[in-house]
C-alpha cells in the first residue's frame, strides 16, 4: 500500500541583519566592492519585522492565506500589504529574527553560540511563550554575557557577530582554529539550517498530532554541508535537528540534490514506509542564510525592499497508509536522468510526460502541478521571470506538442492546472514541496484529486557535473477514501475523520 | 553575471582574440539578457566583477536570435530550444539584445 | 558570412532559460568550437 501525507509545517524566520551580514552577494561585494553605492544603499531597504508579516507571500507559506487567493492580488505584491498580517498561521510561524537567534542557542551543543545578558532577558520570556517551545527546549537556553566579550570573540577570534537592529546582540564562533569547515561562517550557517529546521519538526509533530516517540526516521534535504576536514560533507542534519525536536526514537540521514532535494527525500521516505521499514518518517529541511538578499542588487536598483529576508523551512510527515490521507503514489515517479539530456523540453519530457504516458495518463489528467514555487515578486525584478510561469507553460506547450491537449487551452493551463509561486528563494525550500500542505487540505476537502509535485535542481553549480537534475511524483486521494466514498458504504465515517482532521488544523489556528 | 564566468570571458578574449569569440546566451528574460551582453560589451554594469570598467565589445546574441537560429539545423534546434521559444519573450530579447550591440559591440 | 562557423564561442546559459549543454548542441551544430559554458542560476 501506497504510503500517506499525514502532515506538513512551514514555518519562516525573519533574517534581516543577516541580509546584511551573511548573505553571499553582500559578503562578496564587501570584499571585491567595500565602498559600493549597493552597500550604502541597502539598509534602507532592508524590511521590518511588522512589513514581513503583512506580506502576503509569507502568510501563504504559513498557510493564511491559499495559493489562489494569492493569485487574485495584482501582482507585484510588495507595495499592496495586508493589515496586521498574524505572526501564526495552520502550518507554521514567522519568527522574529531575535527569537530566531534564541533557537540557533538553544540548537546549539558545542558552546559556540553566546547571547548578550540584557538580550537574553528580553527575549526570553517571548520565546518561551511560544507553543512549540517545549520545557526541555527552554531548558537549553543559557545565561546571557557581557557585550565586551561578544566584542572581543567577533573582533578578536573570528566570530561571526549575531546582529539586531543593527546592533551586536551575540556571536557565533568557530569550532576550530584551523579547520575551515569549522570556521564560525560555515558554524552559523549550519546552526541557521539546523535551528530552522527543528522549529519546522516541532510544528509539524503539532500539526499532525504525532507522538514523537513513533517518529522512527529523519531525512534532511537542506543544500548545506556539516563536517570536519576529513568529511566535510560527513552529516547528519537529520539527526542532530531530531535531537533537539525531542525525536528519541529516530535515527535519520541527510539527502542532497541541490533545489531537487526535498522531492528526492519525498520519494526516499514514501518509499521507506511502503516497503514497511519504518511507519512514520520526516522530510525535513531548514533555511540558507548564503541566499538571503542574493538578488538584493536588483531589488535596491529598482527601489524596492530587498524581499529575500526570510529563511524557511518545512517538515512533511509520511506514514503508513491510513485509508484517509492523501497517497504519494510512488508507481509514477518522473526522473531527469543522466541520459536524458538538457534542453528545456528534454527535462519535463522526462518529469512530467514520460512517468504519465507509462501510466497510461495524459498531461490534463493530473489536477495540479507544483514545480519550482519561487515568489514572481522576487525573481521578476532580478531577471529570472516568473519561474512557476514558466514551469506551467512549458508543461501546456508539451502537451500540446504530444497531441495531449488543444493549442486553445494553452492560455488558460497555468490557470487551471496551476497556481502563482509564494516561497522564498531559499534554494530547496521552493521546490515542489510548500504546495504539499495546501494539497493534503485540498485532497481531504475534494477540490482536488491528483497532483504532480516536481523538484529541479542545478547540480551544475557543484563544478562536479554539468548536467541538471529532477525528480517527480504524484499525490492522489486515498484509494480507501476514494472506494468508501463511491460506494457509500462508510462514507460518514470517512467524513467524521476528514471533520476531525480540519478541526485539528482549526485547532492549531487558534493556539 | 557570476564573477567566476567574467573572469573566463575576460582570459578567453585575451587567449583567442576578442574578434574570434562569441559569445551565445540563454538568459529567461530581455532585461537579464541585455545586463549579460552589456557586461561582455561594456563591461560589468554592477561594478562586481573582473569585467567592470573593460570594453570587451564582443559579438553576443542570445540562442532564440533569428541569427543563431538559422545556422542550426532546424530538427536539432527545435529539439533544443523549441518549446522554449513558445515560453520566452523572443521579440523582447531580440530587442534588448539589438540594442545593446548597435551600442557597444566592436565587431 | 556564417556567424558560427569556425568561431570561438563562450557559452553564458541559464537555468530558467537555456541552459547551456543545450546551447552547445545549437552552436557545435553550427560548426563553431565551445571553448567554455557554463549556467547561471538566479533562484
Amino acid at each position: 500500500m501506497n504510503s500517506v501525507i499525514k502532515g506538513t509545517s512551514y514555518i519562516l524566520a525573519h533574517a534581516p541583519d543577516m541580509v546584511i551580514h551573511n548573505g553571499s552577494t553582500q559578503t562578496t561585494e564587501r570584499i571585491v566592492n567595500p565602498n559600493s553605492e549597493y552597500l550604502v544603499k541597502l539598509p534602507s531597504h532592508i524590511r521590518s519585522y511588522e512589513d514581513a508579516l503583512n506580506y502576503r507571500p509569507n502568510q501563504t507559506y504559513i498557510g493564511n492565506m491559499t495559493p489562489a487567493e494569492l493569485g487574485e492580488i495584482p501582482q507585484p505584491w510588495y507595495d499592496k500589504p495586508m493589515e496586521n498580517g498574524p505572526r501564526y498561521g495552520k502550518f507554521g510561524e514567522i519568527m522574529p529574527e531575535d527569537e530566531f537567534y534564541m533557537m540557533m542557542q538553544v540548537c546549539d551543543v558545542f558552546d559556540l553560540v553566546h547571547l548578550e545578558k540584557g538580550f537574553v532577558a528580553d527575549v526570553k520570556p517571548r520565546f518561551t511563550a511560544n507553543p512549540v517551545i517545549s520545557e526541555d527546549i527552554a531548558a537549553r537556553i543559557h545565561d546571557g554575557i557581557d557585550i565586551s566579550e561578544i566584542e572581543h570573540f567577533v573582533n578578536e577570534e573570528h566570530a561571526e557577530g549575531l546582529y539586531y537592529q543593527d546592533k551586536l546582540v551575540g556571536y557565533v564562533k568557530r569550532a576550530h582554529d584551523v579547520d575551515v569547515n569549522l570556521s564560525a561562517h560555515v558554524m552559523h550557517e549550519n546552526l541557521v539550517s539546523k535551528a530552522s529546521s527543528v522549529l519546522a519538526l516541532l510544528y509539524v509533530v503539532k500539526n499532525s498530532g504525532i507522538d514523537k516517540s513513533e517518529v522512527e526516521y529523519v531525512i534532511d534535504c537542506c543544500e548545506e554541508a556539516c563536517g570536519d576536514v576529513n568529511q566535510r560533507g560527513g552529516g547528519n542534519f537529520a539527526k542532530a535537528a531530531a535531537e533537539i525536536a525531542g525525536l528519541t526514537s529516530a535515527t535519520g540521514s541527510d539527502m542532497r540534490g541541490f533545489c531537487a532535494g526535498p522531492a528526492h527525500a519525498m520519494v526516499a521516505a514514501a518509499s521507506l514506509v511502503k516497503a514497511g521499514t519504518y511507519k512514520n518518517v520526516i522530510v525535513t529541511a531548514g533555511g540558507c542564510t548564503a541566499k538571503l538578499g542574493m538578488n538584493g542588487k536588483d531589488h535596491v536598483n529598482k527601489d524596492m525592499p530587498v524581499l529575500e529576508d526570510m529563511l524557511g523551512g518545512f517538515s512533511v510527515l509520511i506514514s503508513a497508509n491510513d485509508g484517509v490521507n492523501p497517497e504519494v503514489d510512488t508507481d509514477i515517479i518522473g526522473r531527469h536522468t543522466v541520459g536524458t539530456g538538457s534542453s528545456p523540453q528534454a527535462v519535463i519530457g522526462g518529469l512530467v510526460a514520460a512517468p504519465l504516458a507509462r501510466a497510461g495518463m495524459k498531461i490534463p489528467d493530473i489536477d495540479r502541478y507544483a514545480a519550482e514555487m519561487q515568489n514572481p515578486d522576487i525573481t521578476k525584478p532580478a531577471g529570472a521571470g516568473d519561474v512557476p510561469a514558466s514551469n506551467y507553460k512549458m508543461i501546456a506547450a508539451l502537451a500540446v506538442k504530444q497531441g495531449d491537449m488543444e493549442k486553445a487551452k494553452l492560455a488558460t493551463f497555468a490557470k487551471e492546472h496551476g497556481m502563482v509561486g509564494w516561497a522564498p528563494t531559499q534554494g530547496h525550500i521552493p521546490s515542489g514541496v510548500p504546495y504539499v500542505g495546501f494539497l493534503r487540505e485540498q485532497i481531504l476537502n475534494g477540490e482536488v484529486n491528483t497532483a504532480m509535485i516536481i523538484g529541479k535542481g542545478s547540480l551544475f553549480l557543484g563544478r562536479m557535473t554539468n548536467l541538471f537534475d529532477g525528480i517527480s511524483f504524484v499525490v492522489r486521494k486515498n484509494a480507501g477514501a476514494a472506494q468508501a466514498q463511491e460506494g457509500g458504504v462508510s462514507k460518514a465515517e470517512i467524513k467524521g475523520l476528514i471533520a476531525e482532521a480540519l478541526r485539528d488544523f482549526a485547532a492549531s489556528m487558534m493556539e | 553575471m557570476d564573477l567566476e564566468n567574467q573572469k573566463r570571458v575576460k582570459e578567453l578574449s585575451e587567449k583567442y582574440g576578442p574578434e574570434n569569440i562569441v559569445v551565445v546566451l540563454g538568459a529567461a528574460e530581455g532585461e537579464a539578457a541585455g545586463l549579460a551582453a552589456e557586461t561582455v560589451t561594456n563591461g560589468d554594469p554592477t561594478f562586481a566583477g573582473p569585467l567592470t570598467g573593460v570594453q570587451l565589445g564582443l559579438k553576443v546574441y542570445h540562442v532564440c536570435e533569428p541569427e543563431i537560429k538559422q545556422e542550426v539545423s532546424p530538427d536539432l534546434y527545435d529539439e533544443q530550444v523549441g518549446m522554449m521559444e513558445m515560453v520566452l519573450d523572443v521579440d523582447d530579447i531580440i530587442s534588448e539584445m539589438t540594442s545593446i550591440r548597435e551600442q557597444y559591440c566592436k565587431y | 558570412m556564417s556567424l558560427l562557423k569556425d568561431k570561438k564561442v563562450i557559452i553564458i546559459g541559464d537555468r530558467d532559460g537555456i541552459p547551456g549543454p543545450a546551447i552547445e548542441e545549437c552552436v557545435k551544430d553550427a560548426g563553431a568550437e565551445v571553448v567554455f559554458s557554463s549556467t547561471e542560476c538566479f533562484v
